[in-house]
């Protein structure tokens, strides 16, 4: 099953997306593959959207008075409390008789894995009608690049250095969808940047959710990966074609695999194309393989392709 | 209203009963601009261009805009330069130059 | 007043009742001991349809607050309760809360904070929070709580307060001893209380950034006006009392209650149900001839400093009897009542510190003697004394 035959009822065509424009005037760097997902989810999700950010940089680059770049309403959550906040928002809208619209949440590595995950699996529990998008640029982007749960193995980052002892970061990826999985959540996906329209697709599912939903996006860092501001979009389609991030879904106890890649595209161009992985060995690069190999076969072995 | 826009007559707040009661102001208030930022600017040549609209999906400040008839536009207030339009542009419509070709 | 009923009640049980009266929109709260019973009553009434509120379970106390600043953030009214520990997890929310100017209410059972654990009542949990922007009221009974949980949201979201209200119950003493209470009926609370209505929200009609960035340049101006609301609350908490006696028919005499200081020479300031102990021994002081008088602080933010000096004013010695210390120093009541004394060279000459009930010790008539005869004698001595 591929990408465009998924899901007809959500079938995208990029002409019939919304011309207003919801993140528009921002602060992020040039380039930044958050402010995209961003920006795409509130094309999709429109006007009657509550968006909650919490410290990180899409907070830090879209409210600083008295430039304001959200043109929906749009409130700065407490950095543990995005996932409470949207409850809160979700609950007195309802309380108050406000019908049809979107509680959102646009959280980073630390907002939604870290500091936030323990309000997140609250929100999941209580099946709270929310939807919480995770922009995952694999590190705390916003106070410097220090390494979050969401680093890769080997990512250089300023708290898991690459020296002579400790090649970077030596913990892996917290797989945050197959987390929220297990709560039993009523929908979750994977997305990138790097494939808009399968996001742009399940943006749009997401909207029709009668619950909690997650949405996982890669959103590279040209600052913080050591890119080119130019390739944002390529290096993100390079991570999914070499099996480093995969699309996937999960509902109604069900994992869907998205896209099944026949041969992986080339690792050693995807690490080496970016400044935090160049100081990798040989021995670094075979043991993100077989990661990813030992992944995959799990993947294609317990999920439906 | 569609987009943010840029305020030209705003006056900072002074005395204190310019400011806005708690921490709430209007959305979309937009006071400066991202130009400066640049070094080089994307140009897109319209008969290169067959309007897929692809750049204007994957624009991170979404500057590009789209009319039904007619060329797309850049708002060159807000365009960062950062190039991914050049760069996944299918037709090669669209090249960086020097900002500095272009003035103030 | 005719819908009034009488009802044998705890503390908590009378706040529940009041918040029922209130009726706000979102309840969220999680459970700490010596809270629990209030949250408890009104999970059973929103199961049983006689409180139509929207109730959270959330997973911790920050995400209480949390929770409560977003629903406030579109326009509800909301409620929330707590005590020591998840007061203080809660913490940074409470600045949030009042620094985006969000009217919440909020019960605290005064609870001491840990270590050593315990559960018992103490004041360190709130008192060491009064510089956090959030309105602070020290009730000593049950009644009192009740009736302060109904006035909170009239001076919360009065249009020129707009600031978030923490109303403290003596852990314990006052959450969990069962008094006879007059809850007052819906009708008069309706006519008291109109429905929740602020600019200060993101609304669809008029889309708003809520909770920004303000750098160098505009931030203490934020500030400023956060500590002016505060300050202008002073009249507001007079106004709405005013109204409540109107409508309810039970009075408050404001930001402090005295007691005989008119003629007092010596005089204890305290707050919440300790003044209880209190009473009864100044009665029977001034029955033989001495002339000791009380003063219960019941608002510690905004503090009542023109008040207290007044009160103050004549007295040969004070002694600030409190249930907390900031280490180091000296109790924070203290530390207050004597700059309010300071800044308008109104000092008594012997002005001294008694810091007793920590982690729920008892504190008896006989210590409220002794202190009486402290503060009777004239050699100097320790400023700070433990009872």
């Amino acid at each position: 099953m591929n990408l465009s035959e998924q899901r007809p009822e959500h079938k995208i065509s990029i002409r019939g997306l919304s011309d207003r424009e919801f993140f528009y005037g921002h602060k992020a760097c040039p380039g930044c593959g958050g402010s995209l997902a961003l920006r795409l989810a509130l094309k999709v999700l429109g006007e009657r959207s509550y968006a909650v950010v919490p410290a990180g940089c899409m907070s830090a680059v879209g409210f600083i008075f008295p430039q304001m770049a959200f043109g929906c309403n749009a409130i700065i959550s407490t950095f543990p409390g995005t996932a409470s906040m949207l409850s809160g928002i979700a609950a007195g809208a309802r309380a108050l008789g406000i019908e049809d619209f979107h509680a959102v949440g646009f959280a980073g590595d630390g907002g939604t894995a870290d500091i936030g995950l323990q309000a997140l699996s609250g929100a999941i529990d209580r099946h709270d009608k929310i939807i919480y998008i995770c922009y995952d640029n694999e590190a705390y982007m916003n106070t410097g690049v220090q390494k979050s749960g969401l680093t890769p193995s080997g990512a250089r980052t300023t708290t898991s250095p690459a020296g002579k002892r400790l090649r970077g970061a030596v913990t892996r990826k917290k797989p945050m969808f197959e987390i929220v999985a297990a709560h039993g959540i009523d929908y979750a996906a994977t997305a990138s940047v790097g494939h808009p329209l399968d996001y742009l697709r399940k943006l749009e599912h997401a909207r029709t959710v009668e619950g909690t939903s997650y949405l996982h996006v890669f959103a590279p860092c040209p600052v913080g990966w050591g890119h080119e501001t130019a390739e944002t979009i390529a290096v993100a389609k390079n991570a999914v074609d070499c099996g480093l991030w995969y699309l996937a879904a999960y509902e109604d106890g069900k994992f869907v695999l998205n896209h099944n890649p026949g041969e992986f595209g080339s690792i050693r161009d995807y690490l080496f194309g970016q400044n935090r992985f160049r100081h990798l060995q040989e021995q670094d690069v075979s043991d993100i393989e077989a990661q990813r190999d030992a992944k995959w076969a799990r993947i294609r072995r317990e999920w439906s392709v | 209203m569609s987009c943010p826009v840029r305020n030209r007559s705003f006056i900072p707040p002074v005395a204190l009963g310019d400011y806005p009661v708690g921490t709430a102001f209007p959305a979309g208030h937009l006071v400066d601009t991202n130009a400066a930022w640049r070094s080089i600017r994307p140009v897109i040549e319209a008969t290169a261009c067959s309007n897929c609209l692809i750049c204007w999906l994957l624009c991170p400040d979404g500057v590009i805009q789209r009319h039904d008839r007619g060329a797309l536009q850049i708002d060159y207030d807000y365009c960062k330069g950062c190039g991914i339009c050049a760069r996944e542009c299918r037709q090669k419509a669209i090249s960086m130059e020097n900002e500095g070709n272009y003035g103030k | 007043m005719e819908s009034e009923t009488k009802a044998f009640l705890s503390g908590n049980e009378a706040v529940a009742r009041a918040v029922r009266l209130a009726r706000p929109h979102v309840i969220a709260a999680y459970p700490i001991t010596p809270q629990t019973t209030v949250i408890e009553r009104l999970a059973e009434m929103v199961e049983e349809e006689s409180l139509k509120s929207e109730y959270l379970h959330v997973e911790s106390e920050h995400s209480a607050l949390s929770a409560c600043i977003g629903s406030s953030a579109v326009g509800a009214r909301t409620f929330t309760a707590t005590s020591s520990q998840g007061l203080l997890y809660m913490a940074e929310c409470l600045h949030y809360a009042s620094g985006g100017r969000f009217p919440i209410v909020m019960m605290n059972a005064n609870r001491s904070v840990a270590l050593p654990w315990n559960i018992y009542g103490d004041q360190r949990d709130s008192l060491s929070l009064l510089d956090c922007g959030w309105i602070q009221v020290y009730a000593e009974d049950a009644q009192e709580s009740l009736d302060l949980v109904l006035q909170a949201y009239a001076i919360a979201e009065h249009p020129e307060v707009l600031t978030p209200m923490m109303i403290n119950l003596d852990g314990f003493v006052i959450t969990h001893t069962y008094e006879l209470v007059n809850v007052p009926g819906q009708r008069e609370i309706d006519l008291f209380l109109p429905p929740f209505n602020t600019t200060n929200k993101m609304d669809f009609d008029s889309p708003r950034s809520l909770a920004f960035t303000a750098g160098p340049a505009y931030n203490q101006a934020f500030k400023q006006l956060q500590h002016l609301a505060m300050v202008k609350a002073s009249k507001v908490i007079g106004d709405v009392e005013e109204r409540f006696g109107r409508l309810v028919g039970r009075n408050y005499p404001g930001l402090i209650e005295t007691l005989y200081c008119e003629d007092a020479e010596y005089i204890i300031v305290t707050l919440g149900s300790v003044a209880g102990t209190i009473r009864p021994v100044i009665e029977k002081l001034r029955s033989g001839g001495e002339r000791v008088g009380l003063v219960r602080i019941r608002y510690m933010r905004p503090f009542p400093d023109a008040e207290i000096r007044r009160a103050l004013a004549g007295a040969a010695a004070v002694g600030v009897l409190e249930k907390d210390i900031s280490f180091g120093f000296e109790g924070t009541v203290f530390t207050n009542v004597s700059s309010a004394l300071m800044r308008a060279q109104v000092v008594p000459p012997r002005l001294l510190n008694f810091v007793g009930g920590l982690g729920g010790k008892d504190i008896s008539a006989a210590d409220i003697e002794l202190i009486f005869k402290r503060l009777k004698k004239s050699e100097p001595g320790e400023t700070v004394e433990f009872i």
